[in-house]
């Protein structure tokens, strides 16, 4: 019967339309900009855990209405900046939440492994993720930069491994209110004192005397200096055309590397940096890390790479506009982050090899079982391992004898040095204080680098140092 | 095996699809019990209590009809459930109703040849019923289309549902008695096989009526379905295909006229040719394009019963009348292609069996009546499935035994009561 036929014509036309959105178009249409279905499969994912070194949760799913799942951050404020925030009913996600989003939302697996799921009738479910972050450590931290009263951040790695074991900045925000009504909005308002900014990453500073160790470096490692070559640490100096003074104007006369170091003297590192000159300053500022966003498994745009800027761009070290004498005492257009700082000394502290610093340990799936484990790698080699013992010695005498003898720790040898950056208008006595070292000295398991924003006439070794002894002993009291 | 039997052993697999569908929307709803067990019992005792009525009132008629039915009816609870359990209660007791009248139905028109002699009853009738909606007071629009009518406080009810019943009967008895002349006076005029004019007029009159409907009801689809009705009796009465043609130049040419000149039909039709327009996404466009991306998700074999996502995080409709007008974008999303394909063969099969019993049939009323009930009944499928996969615009009807509906149920039962008493009828030895 022919109308029967017609009738089947008209039903294949139906089956091939079907086919037509179901397969062949399907993946256009799943991309569609106006198709809602991908982001509302998200709040139907129970999203994976992120938690803490020691197994404790720092942000986990919880069962929400209609079948969905919100977030939700145990911690609180803690670990706001490392691990981010999720709220994917506004689009919006940062930190650690933002950069493992694929696997934490269970899209990490393969087309194949998804249709043998669904076959057995599993639940699409993220994947956790074990970071490296050290609880009791960041709450000293926290704890210690809010006692400032300014905003300011801390960044502990484990230099043989590149592990961030704290990553604190001041002021902070709950992630798990951030998607009530208005405090999104509050938290970007001008004058709310930018809690949102994750100020180990993104906030650079004068990066001051800390920086010295960069320039001892370079100086080591070229070959052109020992750690006992003299050089005239007199006040004033005229450096790059204008005089130089040292803390106080003192003077040191003919003085050694190590005791310009130990003294944190501005003219005998001037005149290095001059002596040096840009291009091998250059050469070893890249070595470290600079002029670059930070290899860290983190969102880029969160991260700041650190070196000379102007006007919010980077200014190649090579440029006429950068006084290469004011560079090495950390001065001139130096902007660093805490994190640059931390690398800086743990490729010092790691024998002059540079891990590359990363967050997460591990991915764990839902049965428990290790996806991915974060294996440590070398990410550049900045000196050699004599440069790296020689300036570790000169560190030592910085917290023996020198500026940091408040990080002292008791059966403890630690290394640092202090940096205190003025900012402000002359004569405001506004400073902005900072310190790095690791411990250690000779088997160094941490590397820190602390900044506090903003101090009334404090220095890297009252106001920072402190901070760094804190988080040092509470990261050492644990192999 | 006696037809009968083999109808019996039919409703074996209708109450197993009823009893896994519910548990597998059970396990999805995390309560899985002993009820989607006693849903299935509950649905196989219905089933049965009307098959043993079939064989005492109807021992000759056509074993398939019924089954294929109930695995539709039992397919279409499932899936009316899992968008709104309230819904699916409605539509249990609806589907009990519906046999009542399938039950009333055989017992009151025993003898559906008598149906003939109200013919022009019948058909000023289910006019009377599509031009309803247009009364002010119990009218309903949806979406700028007449289909519904409301009695506030009473019902709502589809009278296009019961209309296409009662135009089929009119057509297959006016066409019996015209097509002798309608085959004997064609006239050749230049190639084309024409009718006398004489009978072309009532044929225009037709025509214009279905023009009409789609001025008056504004709905392209249901307009499609009767027309497409009317030429497919035409088809069988005279066997002339050049009739059909000329009946289809002339729909198109009123449908590309009221396509570009009602504002509610343009808007539809702007809609069909490009449903993923951004402009037109949060009005008009927001239904078929949430359509197809329903469809989409659900791929080649689909997220699972329950899976599909029915309403945005905060409440709204994600994909708007999900247990009606979509509802093939639903099963298409949790059965995918596959679910999908299995739901057309099975209506494929039930018209097949329709058409069976049209060559079956000794008289000519018989064969029209079976031919144009299973052929209005394929191209609701068609109107609806097309639409919403955008064959052709997306219009509002629905989708036989599986939409929610009470109108939709109880017609497409007084349907099938008509096909059954037909094929009784036919195979009944003499």
């Amino acid at each position: 019967m022919r109308l029967f036929g017609v009738i089947v014509l008209l039903f294949a036309l139906l089956v091939a339309w079907t086919s037509r959105w179901t397969v062949f178009d399907a993946k256009a249409l799943r991309d569609n900009a106006l198709n809602a279905r991908p982001l509302i499969a998200q709040l139907h994912v129970k999203r994976g855990a992120i938690e803490a070194a020691d197994g404790s949760v720092l942000a986990r799913s919880v069962r929400g209405p209609r079948g969905t799942y919100g977030r939700t951050y145990p911690t609180g404020s803690l670990f706001g900046h490392p691990v981010g925030y999720s709220n994917v009913s506004l689009g919006q996600l940062s930190g650690i939440e933002r950069f493992r989003n694929d696997v934490l939302s269970g899209q990490g697996g393969s087309e194949l492994g998804s249709i043998a799921d669904q076959l057995q009738g599993k639940r699409q479910a993220g994947d956790t993720v074990v970071t490296t972050l050290d609880p009791a450590a960041q709450r000293i931290a926290e704890q210690q930069l809010a006692a400032t009263g300014s905003p300011g951040a801390v960044v502990a790695l484990d230099p043989r491994s590149g592990a961030v074991e704290v990553m604190a900045s001041t002021p902070g925000y709950d992630p798990t209110a951030i998607g009530r009504p208005g405090v999104f909005r509050s938290l970007n308002a001008p004058g709310s004192g930018a809690p949102l900014l994750n100020r180990a990453t993104q906030s650079s500073y004068a990066p001051g005397s800390t920086f010295k160790v960069v320039t001892a470096a370079a100086a080591l490692d070229t070959g052109r200096y020992t750690p006992d070559s003299t050089i005239n640490g007199d006040s004033p100096k005229t450096i790059s055309g204008v005089p130089m003074r040292n803390d106080l104007n003192e003077s040191f006369g003919d003085i050694s590397l190590t005791t310009a170091m130990t003294n944190s003297v501005n003219t005998v590192f001037g005149q290095l940096g001059e002596a040096l000159g840009k291009r091998t300053m250059a050469d070893y500022m890249r070595r470290f890390g600079f002029y670059r966003r930070p290899p860290l498994d983190y969102p880029a745009d969160e991260m700041f790479a650190s070196g000379e800027r102007l006007n919010g761009g980077l200014l190649p070290v090579t440029s006429p506009q950068v006084d290469v004498g004011r560079m090495a005492i950390g001065q001139d257009k130096l902007a660093v982050t805490p994190l640059q700082m931390a690398m800086v000394v743990s490729a010092v502290a790691n024998g002059g090899r540079l891990m590359a610093p990363h967050l997460t340990d591990r991915i764990v799936d839902p049965d428990g079982r290790t996806v991915t484990r974060i294996k440590p790698s070398v990410w550049s080699t900045p000196m050699s391992p004599r440069t790296a013992a020689e300036l570790n010695q000169m560190m030592r005498k910085v917290v023996e004898s020198g500026t940091g003898t408040a990080v002292q720790l008791p059966g403890i040898q630690v290394a640092g040095k202090t940096g205190t950056a003025e900012i402000g208008r002359l004569g405001s006595n506004l400073t902005q204080p900072s310190f790095v070292a690791f411990a250690p000295a000779d088997n160094p398991r941490v590397a820190i680098a602390v900044t506090v924003e903003r101090s009334q006439g404090g220095f890297g070794g009252t106001v920072a140092a402190p901070i760094a002894r804190a988080v040092l002993q509470s990261l050492l009291q644990h192999p | 095996m006696s037809a009968r039997k083999r109808e019996l052993l039919g409703l074996i697999p209708a109450s197993l699809l009823v009893t896994a569908g519910f548990a597998a929307v059970f396990i999805q709803q995390g309560s899985l019990s002993n009820l989607s067990l006693t849903y299935g019992a509950i649905f196989l005792g219905l089933c049965v209590a009307a098959h043993v009525f079939l064989r005492i009132a109807l021992p000759y008629a056509d074993p398939y009809l019924f089954p294929l039915v109930a695995v539709l009816a039992c397919f279409g609870l499932v899936m009316v459930y899992r968008v709104d359990v309230t819904l699916a209660r409605q539509q249990a007791q609806w589907f009990v109703v519906g046999l009542g009248l399938f039950v009333a139905t055989i017992v009151f028109v025993r003898d559906y040849r008598k149906l003939e002699q109200y013919r022009y009853l019948i058909a000023a009738g289910s006019l009377a019923l599509l031009c309803l909606p247009r009364l002010p007071g119990i009218g309903a629009q949806v979406n700028g289309a007449y289909l519904g009518v409301r009695i506030p406080g009473v019902f709502v009810f589809q009278p296009t549902e019961f209309a296409k019943i009662g135009i089929v009967i009119f057509l297959a008895s006016y066409l019996r008695d015209t097509r002798q002349v309608l085959v004997a006076g064609a006239r050749r005029v230049a190639g084309v096989t024409l009718p006398p004019l004489k009978h072309f007029g009532p044929l225009l009159v037709i025509w214009g009526v279905a023009m009409l409907l789609l001025v008056v009801i504004r709905d392209l689809g249901s307009s499609l379905m009767f027309f497409g009705a009317f030429l497919a009796l035409l088809y069988v009465a005279t066997s002339r295909v050049s009739f059909v043609v000329v009946g289809l130049l002339l729909f198109a040419g009123g449908a590309w006229y009221l396509g570009t000149h009602v504002p509610h039909v343009v808007d539809r039709v702007d809609v069909w040719l490009d449903p993923l327009n951004t402009s037109r996404y949060r009005g008009a466009g927001y239904q078929i394009a949430n359509s197809l991306f329903a469809q989409a998700d659900g791929g080649l074999l689909g997220r699972g019963f329950g899976q599909a996502f029915l309403v945005t995080p905060n409440g709204g409709a994600l994909l708007p009348a999900p247990q009606t007008d979509t509802i093939y974008a639903v099963i298409v999303n949790e059965l995918g292609l596959v679910g999908a394909v299995a739901v057309l063969i099975t209506y494929l099969l039930f018209v097949q069996r329709g058409f069976k019993i049209a060559l079956l049939a000794r008289d000519s009323f018989s064969t029209l009546l079976a031919a144009g009930l299973a052929a209005v009944f394929a191209l609701q499928v068609f109107v609806i499935v097309g639409g919403v996969t955008n064959v052709i615009p997306l219009t509002g009807v629905t989708l036989p035994f599986v939409s929610y509906g009470g109108s939709s149920i109880l017609a497409n039962f007084v349907l099938l009561a008509l096909l059954l008493l037909v094929s009784d009828r036919a195979r009944r030895p003499t």
